[in-house]
């Protein structure tokens, strides 16, 4: 480049997103998912690029007049090029690398049953939206099936040395005998392996009992309970095939789990519908009645004609009342206390962390889902379905053809939808799960919830900045060792 | 404090990678030989002659001058070889392949080198 051509370069604002909290203005870098606070000097230039792309000359000129020192000027400018704040000359895109094939797989989730005693109006495994087909599954995954799954685990987990098995469902608790044997198999596998293997349930509650219980404490397994508020909203869609309501059985059973398994978190997963979107008061209910450590609500997924469906104008009332109570867990979290609203805490620590997804979520890439059978889906809610499927754990094993296939289809950089938008470091496109069900396709960017999810991470974003200005020591909790 | 502040874990990482790149351009700042050592503890002799002048170095690698590049006319068969010396010598491969040919020993006799008139 000549000197000439040098002089002439503009700087343009690299992709980002603004936003301002408490009186400061922060950037949030995409895709690197960096946060930084911009004052002064820094929130001028900026702001100026942002107005319009500007030559060094222009600019230097620009705020020398304006009263700041020309070395200055020209080392702050230096450091947001370094930063990738800015970009001289027009911004390039860029997408995170798609990892290496042979990327260990660090967590299976097992189906010990496709049966369950409940009959959720909304289950996305029994209800109209259903895409598995259990007709010629074995009910219950027998002990061999599981034993091979676990030795898929560990075989696929490489040089990782902290697996999880998480067990799931229908109702997980229907084959509480095979959960036993395959957290003691996977001890044990673990001592010998010289690894450690954390385990997780999913549960509806309905089956708990004292000595269950008291084996969860035991091996310190970490519980999510599905529930859906109080007995009026719980029992509009949580019901026995009978019709009626499950919450009157399910209440003590959790209060007496909750206080005898304190080894690992209890939380509570409430999934949110047409007649049941009341989120304050499941809330409170859930944090005041029992003392979950965590609550995490979740709009149904369902296709739009189904009645449980949320439509357009009563999602944005549930995410007015997400609003309410995520600028109360502020309040919290300024003030040092504990807040329960998982949503929140979550995208908080991704904030923190800078996380930069190359897919939207860990399946097929760090996690896999085995139906009874022991075919292996990239998760559990595609276990049993037409598609994303990847082998057998008595057979072959993880099939890595299909597995990088998937993979290939899903990194964010083949997700063309999503590539001018600024929260794709965060949100990548969406559950494959949802893109199925809404538009046929694993592959599809869910594109009718952009607005609110970017809504949604410029509203934590806010929280994040105000807790990181008055109370930056909260975070550290958010710190991985 | 630079007006722009790394806010997240990222952001932070971001800042020492970029430290980091520019703390190993120090490895490479211009150290007057004068000075004894540098950050490494030792005096630095960059390979060969200066980019500047020849014969080379008032000290050799060693610290003496028996190790000097020799006056051109003691190096001639080097010099210009090994080196990127600036003197002109004749075409030897081509045009004059017998211009050193009195010449045995270059030390002594130098002098016998044929004057070329090009």
């Amino acid at each position: 480049m000549t000197a000439a051509e040098a002089v002439a370069v503009e700087y343009h604002p690299a992709e980002h997103h603004l936003f301002e909290t408490g009186g400061r203005q922060f950037l949030y870098l995409v895709p690197s998912g960096a946060v930084f606070g911009l004052s002064g000097l820094s929130q001028e230039l900026f702001s100026l690029l942002r107005s319009c792309p500007l030559s060094r000359d222009e600019l230097t000129g620009e705020l020398a007049r304006r009263g700041y020192a020309s070395r200055e000027i020209e080392s702050t400018l230096d450091e947001m090029v370094e930063f990738d704040v800015v970009s001289s000359g027009i911004p390039k895109k860029s997408f995170p690398s798609v990892p290496d094939q042979t990327f260990p797989i660090q967590r299976i989730v097992l189906n010990t049953t496709n049966q369950c005693n409940l009959a959720c109006g909304y289950c996305y495994e029994y209800s109209d939206d259903r895409i598995s087909s259990t007709k010629d599954q074995p009910k219950f995954m027998s002990s061999s099936i599981a034993r091979a799954a676990i030795d898929t685990l560990f075989k696929e987990s490489a040089g990782r040395s902290s697996l999880h098995v998480t067990f799931f469902g229908g109702e997980t608790l229907l084959n509480f005998p095979l959960m036993r044997e395959s957290v003691e198999y996977a001890t044990s596998k673990a001592r010998k392996a010289g690894k450690t293997v954390e385990f997780s349930l999913t549960t509806n509650a309905t089956l708990l009992t004292e000595e269950i219980a008291d084996f969860l404490a035991e091996y310190r397994i970490g519980v999510t309970v599905s529930i859906d508020g109080d007995k009026e909203l719980h029992d509009r869609m949580r019901v026995f095939h009978s019709g009626k309501g499950s919450y009157d059985i399910i209440a003590p059973k959790i209060k007496m789990l909750l206080s005898r398994h304190r080894t690992n978190s209890i939380g509570a997963r409430v999934t949110l519908s047409n007649g049941v979107r009341e989120v304050r008061r499941i809330y409170d209910h859930l944090t005041r009645e029992f003392g979950f450590e965590g609550v995490g609500f979740a709009p149904v997924t369902a296709s739009p004609d189904r009645l449980y469906h949320i439509n357009g104008t009563k999602m944005d009332r549930v995410l007015d009342e997400f609003e309410e109570l995520a600028w109360e867990y502020r309040d919290y979290a300024i003030r040092g206390g504990r807040h329960y609203f998982t949503n929140v805490s979550d995208t908080v620590k991704e904030l923190h962390l800078g996380i930069s997804k190359a897919y939207t979520c860990g399946a097929g890439l760090g996690l896999l889902g085995v139906g009874t059978s022991g075919e292996i889906a990239a998760c559990h809610r595609f276990v049993d379905s037409p598609v994303a499927q990847m082998g057998n754990v008595t057979t072959s094993g993880l099939n890595h053809e299909a597995r990088n296939e998937f993979l290939g289809k899903h990194h964010i950089g083949a997700r063309p939808d999503c590539h001018s938008c600024w929260v794709r470091p965060l949100c990548a496109g969406g559950c494959y799960h949802e893109s199925y069900i809404h538009h046929g396709q694993t592959e599809a960017s869910n594109l009718s919830q952009c607005d609110r999810i970017r809504g949604w991470i410029d509203l934590c974003l806010r929280i994040y900045g105000e807790i990181g200005m008055k109370n930056p020591k909260f975070l550290e909790r958010f710190e991985e060792s | 404090m630079s007006s722009l502040q790394a806010f997240n874990r990222k952001a932070r990482k971001l800042q020492e990678a970029c430290a980091a790149e520019t703390g190993d351009a120090e490895a490479l700042d211009v150290v007057a030989l004068q000075d004894k050592k540098n950050k490494h503890g030792r005096v630095y002799y960059p390979l060969g002659c200066t980019l500047n002048f020849n014969p080379g170095w008032e000290v050799d690698i060693s610290g003496g001058t028996a190790g000097l590049c020799a006056p051109v006319e003691r190096d001639l068969f080097d010099c210009y070889l090994g080196c990127a010396w600036p003197a002109q010598v004749p075409d030897h491969l081509s045009n004059n392949p017998d211009w050193t040919s009195k010449c045995n020993s270059a030390v002594n006799d130098w002098r016998d080198v044929d004057v070329i008139y090009p």
